[in-house]
């Protein structure tokens, strides 16, 4: 028997939240703003604790055999249906379905608890700012989306999230929009974001077509159903997919708006850009599993793109000078690892990296945020440094932070970055490549979080006129709670979290032959993180002169990097240039001017000369006006005579009986006469 | 004699139409219409309308025609002008009255079970239209009288002069 | 039989009627003096006028007789309202030309 757990609310308490503080915010007072802001995301996360709970506490429940103990309060999956249907076709039949599973759970702790601590944070960070209302409506409303994403019982409902999400996104990024940079940002992403959803929308229809239905659980049986339907159209499928996935979870080539999107508030990039709404590529190609199971090639694909981008990403964060660029990329690249965990089939694996990445990267950006905050605006890394004693708190929860992302033992980065590694270490050849770029992508994120931890913190204070300060506790109160996840984020380990999450994502029996083989590549893992510590160690704390003799050295490299590979610019020639070129050209000048214009200026044509003809017309001449009422009534008298008399015409004047003939001249005779 | 007389009164009533319409000065115009209307009255009485034929006479001769003689004098109005015109009413105004003509002269005249008048035929006397008018007809007659009284005020409404109403001097 | 003696066809006074028709309209579309108009207005009502009083004679139906009468009142009552429409308009516009008078207001 379940209890019922109210999931509708999940969404619609932030949804809630929007509303109050978006229409009503600028007029209520800071501490109502704040109150209602911070309380809906609170209640949204205490239905989803309630819901975990409910789904472990054993329930009074009997069966022919006595008492069940496997029996809990709500058995996953759990689904609620709106009963109001959504679309109701002969042939298609959409419902607005919530459904919790483990997947969805897992998933809705981080992004309700994850999201609560950064709208905590957020009372602190934005403290200040003009459009403090409009800010946390903004947030709650991504929560209503996300929340929406994540519950989606079909793909229908999943996109209303999805692009809900990437419009959130958009007004976020831009929330400084009186900032030029700020606001292209926000289209940028947006734009960017809309190219991936095409390949989503393209997968939705192909999966009507080939499934007649959108809901997850009647494709998943349709599919176990066949079990020897595979490659062909739902390679297709789950490449449309990918797209999707690739343009929202920023994966090569459509990652190129992520590093732009930091022009956003830091909180914004924490919550958005590193924790929750990237990771939604990777939580559908998990709740699409069954679809990606089914073609190894799509399979292929995603590993692939997932391996190059977390390479690539990790190149170009050596790199930079912002703080937020630099963690940018690293999210980039750390999301590329949860595509390659997807692409080996290791769904447990990405997703229990998606949580990890998601308590340590949230802290990352809170604590950079706390950063800047405390050096009063400053964003360049070459301007920092000697913080370590000067803000502590924010020191220590960074560090935690660091050591996890480089996937150190015992911090949780390590588990989970290991999980992946391990599993596309066993995929064959392919797998092994992927995995000797994993370990390389592993040394080079060492490396360049590193670095941002001693440019930071450590040596000289490169801004000597600035008074660091620490924030205040409304900040750092999360960089605690997120430190101590990231710290033992990891402990459930990868065999526990699969058995959770089996029902959904299915049993991965991936051993190898090779006994202690898992151990042997942890221990591989780690020292080469070891080393990219060491690394950063030697040339951003002991010898910090030489990375700029390295620079001086290979200059073509060094601005190869720095500028990102040139790949905005390539985009801006290849795509954007042309793009406005036919806008100009074609349709501005083409379509607006001479078709629609011409179209418009033939309608007001004949309009203008219909009115002259009849301006004339109406002369006033009453001669004339006599001239046309004869003419009319000749005609009349035509018709009357040739055309409405039964027989033919000559006819009719011998054989249509007088009175009536009489009466038609006399009718006509009187009217005339009448005039 | 009916013969004669038809032709005789017939030739009037076009003369006076077509003079009518050849005449520049309106009073011209209006005496030939006097001409065609007296003609008119002896064709009533060749077809039988003794009542009629004399209504004819002192209402539209006696009446109507003084009333427009009287204007005619009272505005002095003199030969008509050559103005612009009007191109219509030659284009489409014509022809459009030649083909009436020509539609209804065609009817006619191929009507069938018209007769003849002939002088054997009774002439309707005025008790039986009387009887007519005054018993089946009483309210249409009343009605009449209402209107021509309107007429009277109407007419007498616009054509007086009012406080202020411009008047352009001569 | 002389040629006194014939009678008319009833359809040689319907075909007058219609010639004085043709001629009122062709009056009331070519004079420009507004008086001579109403003449021809008057003309057609005049050949109406002989059509009925034809087919009364043909069917000696008194109707079409009273018919005739009332067209009678009816153009008394037109030309005098007419002809006080016409004074009023020539108070203002000081013209009896058709062609001059083409706008509603005065």
């Amino acid at each position: 028997m379940n209890v019922p757990l109210h999931l509708w609310l999940i969404p619609l308490l932030p949804f809630a939240g929007f509303l109050l503080n978006g229409i009503l915010g600028r007029r209520l007072p800071k501490a109502l703003v704040t109150t209602i802001a911070l309380l809906a995301p609170l209640a949204s996360f205490a239905i989803v604790l309630f819901s975990a709970a409910a789904t472990y506490l054993p329930a009074e429940s009997r069966n022919l055999l006595g008492p069940d103990p496997a029996a809990r309060l709500v058995a996953l999956p759990f689904v609620e249906t709106c009963p109001l249907a959504w679309l109701n076709l002969p042939g298609l039949h959409i419902d607005f379905t919530l459904t919790l599973d483990q997947l969805s759970l897992v998933m809705l702790l981080v992004v309700t608890g994850v999201g609560f601590l950064i709208h905590i944070y957020s009372v602190g960070y934005m403290h200040s700012d003009p459009g403090y209302a409009r800010y946390f409506s903004y947030l709650n409303l991504f929560l209503f989306f996300m929340t929406t994403l994540v519950l989606a019982g079909n793909v229908l409902v999943m996109f209303v999230g999805w692009e809900g999400v990437g419009l959130a996104s958009y007004l976020l990024i831009g929330f400084w929009f009186q900032k030029p940079s700020a606001a292209s940002a926000g289209m940028k992403a947006f734009i960017v974001n809309r190219i991936g959803d095409f390949g989503f929308l393209i997968g939705i229809f192909l999966l009507l077509a080939n499934f007649g239905t959108l809901t997850f659980s009647e494709i998943a049986t349709k599919l176990t159903a066949n079990p020897a339907w595979t490659g062909g159209i739902l390679t297709v499928i789950c490449l449309c997919l990918l797209i999707g996935a690739t343009g929202k979870s920023a994966q090569l080539p459509l990652y190129v708006w992520l590093p732009d999107a930091m022009e956003g508030p830091t909180p914004v990039s924490a919550l958005i850009h590193a924790a929750t709404m990237v990771t939604a590529g990777v939580y559908m190609i998990a709740r699409f599993h069954f679809l990606f199971d089914r073609s190894p090639f799509a399979l292929s694909v995603v590993a692939i793109v997932g391996a190059a981008t977390a390479l690539f990403a990790a190149t170009m964060g050596l790199a930079q000078n912002d703080i937020k660029r630099v963690l940018a990329y690293s999210t980039i690249s750390q999301l590329g690892y949860m595509f390659l965990g997807c692409g080996v089939a290791a769904y447990s694996a990405a997703i229990f990296h998606l949580m990890t990445h998601a308590f340590f990267k949230a802290l990352l950006f809170l604590a950079a945020g706390s950063v800047i905050h405390a050096l009063g605006g400053e964003q360049d890394l070459r301007k920092m440094g000697g913080l370590r004693k000067k803000i502590p708190i924010t020191f220590w929860t960074m560090t935690a932070a660091v050591v996890a992302i480089a996937g150190i033992w015992p911090f949780a980065g390590f588990f989970s970055k290991d999980a992946i590694l391990y599993a596309a270490f066993l995929q064959g050849t392919g797998g092994k490549i992927l995995w000797v770029v994993g370990l390389v992508t592993a040394l080079l994120t060492a490396l360049y979080i590193l670095r941002l931890w001693y440019l930071a913190f450590f040596g000289e204070s490169r801004s000597p006129g600035v008074h660091a300060h620490e924030s205040p506790w409304s900040m750092l109160s999360p960089l605690v709670i997120l430190a101590a996840l990231s710290v033992c984020g990891g402990w459930i380990g990868i065999e526990r979290f699969s058995a959770f999450l089996s029902p959904v994502l299915g049993v991965r029996s991936a051993e190898s032959a090779t006994p202690h083989l898992e151990l042997y590549l942890s221990i591989l893992a780690v020292a080469v993180a070891v080393e990219g510590w060491l690394i950063a160690d030697k040339y951003y704390r002991r010898k910090t002169e030489r990375p700029a003799q390295i620079a001086a050295i290979l200059p073509g490299l060094y601005k190869l990097l720095a500028n990102k590979y040139y790949v905005d610019e390539i985009y801006n020639y290849v795509f954007v240039r042309p793009l406005l070129v036919i806008s100009r050209y074609v349709l501005s000048w083409v379509v607006d001017g001479a078709i629609l214009g011409g179209a418009a200026w033939l309608l007001g044509g004949i309009a203008t000369f219909g009115g002259a003809i009849l301006q004339r017309w109406q002369s006033g001449n009453i001669r004339s006006y006599a001239a046309w009422l004869t003419a009319g009534a000749a005609v009349l008298l035509l018709f009357v005579l040739l055309v409405s008399s039964p027989h033919s015409w000559s006819l009719s004047f011998f054989h249509v009986e007088p009175i009536h003939k009489v009466s038609h001249i006399a009718v006509t005779q009187l009217t005339q006469a009448g005039h | 004699m009916h013969l004669i007389l038809f032709f005789l009164f017939a030739g009037f009533c076009l003369a006076g139409a077509i003079n009518l319409l050849l005449q520049t000065h309106p009073i011209s115009s209006a005496l030939s219409l006097i001409v065609v209307m007296t003609s008119l009255a002896v064709l009533y009485l060749l077809l039988g309308a003794e009542f009629l034929a004399i209504a004819q006479i002192i209402v539209y001769a006696g009446a109507i025609m003084v009333l427009f003689v009287f204007v005619v004098m009272l505005l002095n109005a003199g030969r008509e002008e050559r103005t612009l015109g009007s191109r219509a009413a030659g284009v489409i105004g014509l022809p459009a009255v030649v083909v009436l003509l020509a539609l209804l002269a065609t009817v006619i005249l191929h009507a069938h079970g018209l007769g003849a008048s002939s002088a054997s035929q009774p002439i309707t006397d005025t008790k039986e239209l009387s009887a007519v008018l005054f018993r089946d007809l009483l309210l249409p007659f009343e009605v009449t009288s209402v209107l021509i009284l309107i007429a009277i005020l109407g007419a007498v409404a616009l054509a007086r002069l009012g406080n202020g109403e411009r008047t352009v001097s001569k | 039989m002389s040629i006194l003696q014939h009678d008319v066809p009833l359809a040689w006074y319907l075909l007058l009627s219609a010639a004085l028709f043709s001629l009122g309209i062709v009056g009331f579309l070519f004079k420009r003096n507004i008086i001579t108009v109403f003449l021809s207005i008057e003309l057609m009502l005049n050949g109406v006028n002989l059509s009925f009083v034809t087919f009364a004679h043909q069917w000696h139906a008194v109707k079409g007789q009273i018919f005739v009468f009332f067209v009678m009142m009816v153009a008394a009552a037109e030309a005098a309202v007419g002809l006080a429409i016409i004074i009023a308009v020539f108070r203002v516009r000081a013209t009896l030309s058709v062609d001059r008078i083409d706008l509603m207001k005065l």
